[in-house]
C-alpha cells in the first residue's frame, strides 16, 4: 500500500486557495514527497467554493483520492462540503472566526486585521499553522513564501510566522515522515505543454484566453524574452489560427492553444492547413461541453471532434499526453512532426492535465529541433511538387528565385488554382500518401505505453490524464494498462502487440459515449466493458478501483 | 558607357494562368495598376520582388493571386487579413499586400480588418469593392446601397451600406485612400504610396462589376480628385471628406478620390519584435 497523505484546503474564490494549495505542495515536495495537486473551482472570481487536494507520496502519483488526512478550512462551507472525506483520525485546521469545528483553530481574521493585512492574508496564516502541526521548521515556510510570493512578501511571512508560533503548541500533533527523495520541479500541465513546444523550436504562440489553456498564453507571454518567441493574444480564435498559419507560411514555427469552443471556430482554418499543407500545432485543452458547458471542469469528449473536424479529407496527427513529462515530450515532437509532414498536429489535453500540479523532471527531455524538407534551389520552385512520399520541399517568401504560392483552392504544382479532374486526383492521392509516410515515421516513436503487469489478462485501456488513476488501480489490482499516446494515426501495429493475451479489455475515459472505445472497436478490436465518467470530475483512485473490481 | 540594369516590366509579373474575369470587369484595371506599381517599386529599389507577398481573399478579385507571379497566400473567404498579420509578424522585412473584396473584408472577416487597423500593423490592404457578391452571382454586399435588388434580396435590401473609410478611420488606420479601377494612373500612384507608407494602409478601390452591378456611369459622373490642400494628419477633416459620400446611389453627392488621411504611429510589428 502506498504511504501517502492528502491535505484539502478550501474557501471562497478570492481567499487565495490556489496559492496556498501550491505552497502546501511545495512544502511536501521539500520533505521528499512526489506531489499531485487537484484544483477544483467554479467559474467565478469571488465567492463560491474553491478547494485543492494536495496528495503526497514517496512514489510518483498522477491522481488524487477521495479521502483526506487533513482538512484546512477558511470558511464553514469547506467543512460542510468535505467532512465526509475525513479519514478516521483526520485533523481539521481552521480559522476559528469563520468556522466552527473540532480540531486546531485560531482566529486568523483578527490576526490579519491586527497586522493590517487584507482578509486574503488568512491563507498564509493557515499555511503557518499547518506547517507547525506537521512538524516543519519555520525556515522552510519562509523559503517557500519568498520563492512564490513576490508582492507583500514580508507581510505574508509575518502572518505565517505569527500563526506558526501560536500553533507550535500543537507541534508534531500530526507529524508526517520525510524521505531522502530530492525535491522535484512542480509544474502544471500547461507549463509542461509550453516548455515542450519551446524544446521543439516554437517561434510564435498565438491564442485567445479560454479555460483551461489560458495559462499557456500567460506563461509564454511572461517568458517570451527568455524563450525568444513572439506571443500574440489575437482578436478571436479565427484570428489566432489565421495569424499562426501566416507565420508558418513565412517559415516560422507557430502553435495555438484553445478549448473545444475555440477549436470549433478554428475548424475552417484546420481544413485550410489540410489543403494548403500548412504546418501547425493546435493544443485542444478539453473541458465538458457542449457549448459553454462546465468551463472550469474536466472531460475527454472532443476526441472524435478533433479526429474528424475540418471539411474535406486530409491527414492529421492526434496526440494525447497523460502527464507533464509526456506533455513536454509530445509537444516537442509535435512541432517536428507538423513541419516534417506539413500537416496539423492536434494535442488533446484537458483541464485535469492543464491546471493540476505534478512533480516533474523536465530536464530529462532534451531540446530537439529537426529541420524540415527544404528546397534544393534547382529549377523553378513549385510549392506543391508531386513527390514519392507526398511531401513537397519547402521554400519561404523572401528567398530569391522562389515564388511561393500557397493556395486554399485545389491547385497545380506551382500553386496556381486548378479545377481539372486529373490534377484533383493527383492532389487527393498526394494527401493520402502523406498519411502512409506519417505511419512509417510513427513506428519509430513510442505511441502506446504499457504499465502494471504486462502479462495480466485484464487490460485497462485509457488515454490522456485519466491514465493517472488507471495506473494506480492497475498496481493495486495487478492488471495491465494500455495507454494510447497517439490517437491518429491509430497505432494498430502496437495494439496488436500490447493486447496479446488479453481476455478482458476495459476502456476507461471521461466522456459519455466511449469515444476511444469506438475508435478502437472500429479498428477491429473487441472491447469488453466501458467505465465512463462525465460529471466534470476526474476518477479518483479509490472510485475507479471500486468500479473495476465489480467488472473482474 | 552607362550600365543599365535590367528593368522589370509589368508583364514580367504575368503568370501562365488564363484570365477568367468578365470582359469589362473592373478587376482588369486593378491588375494593370498593381503590376505597374510592383514593377516600378522593384525598379526603384524600394521593394525586392522576392519580398512581395500578396494575400488574397475569395471572390472574383481573388483570382489576381493566380495572375501575379509573386509570392501569394490565397486564403479562405474573409480570412486574408489575419494570415497577412502573421506573415508580417514572422518576417517584418516582407512587403505584405492584402487583396480582398467587400464581401470578405466588410462581411465575413470584418473583425480582422478592424484589428489590423487598431494594431497599425505595417501591411497594405487593397479592397476590390464592387459592392456586390460577384462570384456567387449577384447578392447584396455590406457596401451595396439600401434597396439593392439581388438574388438574396429580390424585394430590395433593408439595411444601409457601411462606410468602410469611416470604419477604418475610427479603428486606427494610418493611411486611408479611395481610388477607382477605371483610373489606372492614379490608382497605381495610390497603391505605391500605400505600400511605401509605414503603418496600416487601406485603399478602397471602387471597382464596377460589369455583370451584376454596373456603376461605371454613376462613378464617372460623380468622382472627383481630392486636392493637395489640407492637413492629412487631421482626423476631423478626414472624417468630413469621408462622409461626403454615403455609398448610396440615390443621393446626389460627389465621390472624393485620393488620400484622406495619413499619419504615423508605432506599428504593431515593430513594437512586438522580441
Amino acid at each position: 500500500m502506498l504511504k501517502e497523505y492528502s491535505i484539502l484546503i478550501g474557501g471562497k474564490a478570492g481567499d487565495g486557495i490556489r496559492q496556498t494549495g501550491d505552497n502546501i505542495g511545495d512544502l511536501l515536495n521539500e520533505l521528499g514527497y512526489y506531489i499531485f495537486v487537484y484544483k477544483d473551482y467554479p467559474s467565478v472570481i469571488r465567492g463560491g467554493h474553491n478547494f485543492s487536494i494536495i496528495r503526497g507520496a514517496f512514489e510518483k502519483i498522477l491522481a488524487h483520492e477521495d479521502e483526506i488526512d487533513i482538512l484546512v478550512a477558511l470558511d464553514q462551507n469547506t467543512v460542510t462540503q468535505h467532512k465526509k472525506r475525513l479519514k478516521k483520525d483526520a485533523l481539521i485546521i481552521f480559522d476559528s472566526n469563520t468556522v466552527k469545528a473540532e480540531g486546531i483553530g485560531f482566529d486568523l481574521t483578527e490576526m490579519a486585521k491586527k497586522l493590517n493585512l487584507p482578509p486574503i492574508a488568512r491563507n498564509m496564516g493557515i499555511f503557518g499553522i499547518l506547517s507547525a502541526v506537521i512538524g516543519v521548521d519555520f525556515s522552510l515556510v519562509e523559503k517557500i513564501i519568498r520563492n512564490s510570493l513576490h508582492k507583500k512578501t514580508e507581510e505574508n511571512i509575518s502572518i505565517a510566522r505569527e500563526a506558526y508560533e501560536l500553533a507550535k503548541v500543537y507541534e508534531k500533533k500530526y507529524e508526517i515522515p520525510r524521505s531522502n527523495n530530492l525535491p522535484k520541479q512542480l509544474m502544471t500541465g500547461n507549463e509542461a505543454l509550453a516548455l515542450g513546444a519551446v524544446k521543439g523550436g516554437l517561434e510564435m504562440y498565438v491564442a485567445y484566453p479560454m479555460t483551461p489553456t489560458t495559462t499557456i498564453l500567460n506563461y509564454l507571454a511572461k517568458n517570451h524574452k527568455k524563450f525568444n518567441l513572439q506571443v500574440i493574444h489575437a482578436e478571436n480564435e479565427i484570428g489566432v489560427i489565421g495569424i499562426a498559419e501566416g507565420a508558418a507560411y513565412a517559415g516560422k514555427r507557430a502553435m495555438v492553444g484553445t478549448s473545444g469552443g475555440g477549436f470549433a471556430l478554428m475548424v475552417e482554418h484546420l481544413s485550410l492547413a489540410g489543403q494548403a499543407e500548412i504546418p501547425i500545432v493546435i493544443i485542444l485543452g478539453q473541458r465538458p461541453g457542449p457549448a459553454t458547458g462546465l468551463p472550469t471542469y474536466t472531460g475527454q469528449s472532443e476526441l472524435l471532434f478533433a479526429l474528424y473536424a475540418g471539411h474535406g479529407e486530409f491527414p492529421r496527427i492526434l496526440v494525447a499526453p497523460g502527464d507533464t513529462e509526456e506533455a513536454i515530450e509530445l509537444t516537442r515532437d509535435a512541432q517536428n512532426l507538423a513541419w516534417q509532414f506539413q500537416i496539423p498536429v492536434i494535442i488533446l489535453a484537458d483541464k485535469h492535465l492543464c491546471e493540476n500540479t505534478f512533480s516533474t523532471e523536465p530536464d530529462k527531455i532534451l531540446i530537439d529541433i529537426k529541420e524540415a524538407k527544404l528546397w534544393n534551389k534547382e529549377g523553378d520552385y513549385k510549392r506543391y511538387l508531386l513527390t514519392d512520399d507526398g511531401i513537397s520541399p519547402l521554400a519561404f517568401p523572401g528567398q530569391p528565385d522562389a515564388v511561393v504560392k500557397l493556395n486554399s483552392y485545389e491547385h497545380e504544382e506551382n500553386g496556381i488554382t486548378t479545377e481539372l479532374a486529373e490534377l484533383t486526383i493527383k492532389n487527393v492521392e498526394k494527401r493520402m500518401k502523406k498519411a502512409s509516410a506519417i505511419e512509417t515515421e510513427l513506428k519509430k516513436h513510442l505511441t502506446v505505453k504499457v504499465y502494471g503487469n504486462p502479462d495480466s489478462e485484464i487490460v485497462l485501456l485509457t488515454w490522456g490524464s485519466t491514465k493517472g488513476s488507471v495506473v494506480e488501480v492497475a498496481a493495486r489490482l495487478d492488471c495491465r494498462v494500455v495507454q494510447l499516446l497517439y490517437l491518429n494515426p491509430l497505432p494498430v501495429w502496437e495494439l496488436l502487440e500490447k493486447f496479446k493475451g488479453a481476455k478482458k479489455i476495459i476502456s476507461i475515459e471521461c466522456n459519455a459515449t466511449g469515444q476511444l472505445c469506438s475508435l478502437i472497436a472500429a479498428a477491429g478490436f473487441k472491447i469488453d466493458a466501458k467505465v465512463l465518467k462525465y460529471d466534470g470530475r476526474p476518477f479518483t483512485v479509490k472510485e475507479l478501483e471500486d468500479k473495476i473490481k465489480k467488472l473482474l | 558607357m552607362e550600365v543599365v540594369k535590367n528593368k522589370l516590366m509589368a508583364t514580367d509579373l504575368n503568370t501562365t494562368c488564363p484570365n477568367t474575369w468578365c470582359p469589362g470587369c473592373g478587376n482588369f484595371g486593378i491588375e494593370i495598376a498593381v503590376k505597374k506599381a510592383f514593377s516600378e517599386l522593384i525598379n526603384e529599389e524600394k521593394v525586392k520582388k522576392e519580398n512581395l507577398v500578396v494575400v488574397a481573399d475569395i471572390g472574383c478579385h481573388g483570382k489576381i493571386a493566380d495572375y501575379l507571379n509573386v509570392n501569394s497566400f490565397y486564403s479562405l473567404h474573409g480570412r486574408s487579413v489575419a494570415p497577412a498579420t502573421g506573415i508580417k509578424l514572422a518576417r517584418p522585412e516582407l512587403s505584405v499586400i492584402v487583396m480582398a473584396g467587400d464581401g470578405g473584408a466588410y462581411g465575413e472577416g470584418i473583425e480582422h480588418l478592424i484589428f489590423a487597423a487598431k494594431r497599425n500593423i505595417n501591411i497594405t490592404v487593397i479592397i476590390h469593392d464592387n459592392r456586390v457578391y460577384g462570384l456567387t452571382a449577384g447578392q447584396v454586399s455590406p457596401t451595396s446601397p439600401q434597396n439593392f435588388k439581388g438574388n438574396s434580396t429580390p424585394d430590395g435590401s433593408l439595411d444601409q451600406p457601411i462606410n468602410p473609410l469611416e470604419l477604418m478611420l475610427i479603428s486606427g488606420a494610418t493611411f486611408i485612400a479611395r481610388a477607382f479601377s477605371g483610373d489606372a494612373e492614379s490608382l497605381r500612384e495610390t497603391i505605391k504610396k500605400a505600400i511605401m507608407h509605414k503603418g496600416f494602409s487601406f485603399v478602397e478601390v471602387l471597382q464596377p462589376c460589369f455583370t451584376f452591378f454596373n456603376t461605371y456611369d454613376y462613378y464617372r459622373k460623380n468622382i472627383y480628385s481630392l486636392e493637395n490642400n489640407f492637413d492629412l494628419t487631421d482626423k476631423l477633416i478626414a472624417q468630413k471628406k469621408i462622409q461626403e459620400w454615403d455609398y448610396s446611389d440615390t443621393t446626389v453627392s460627389k465621390i472624393p478620390l485620393g488620400i484622406f488621411y495619413q499619419t504615423e504611429r508605432p506599428t504593431f510589428d515593430e513594437l512586438s519584435q522580441v
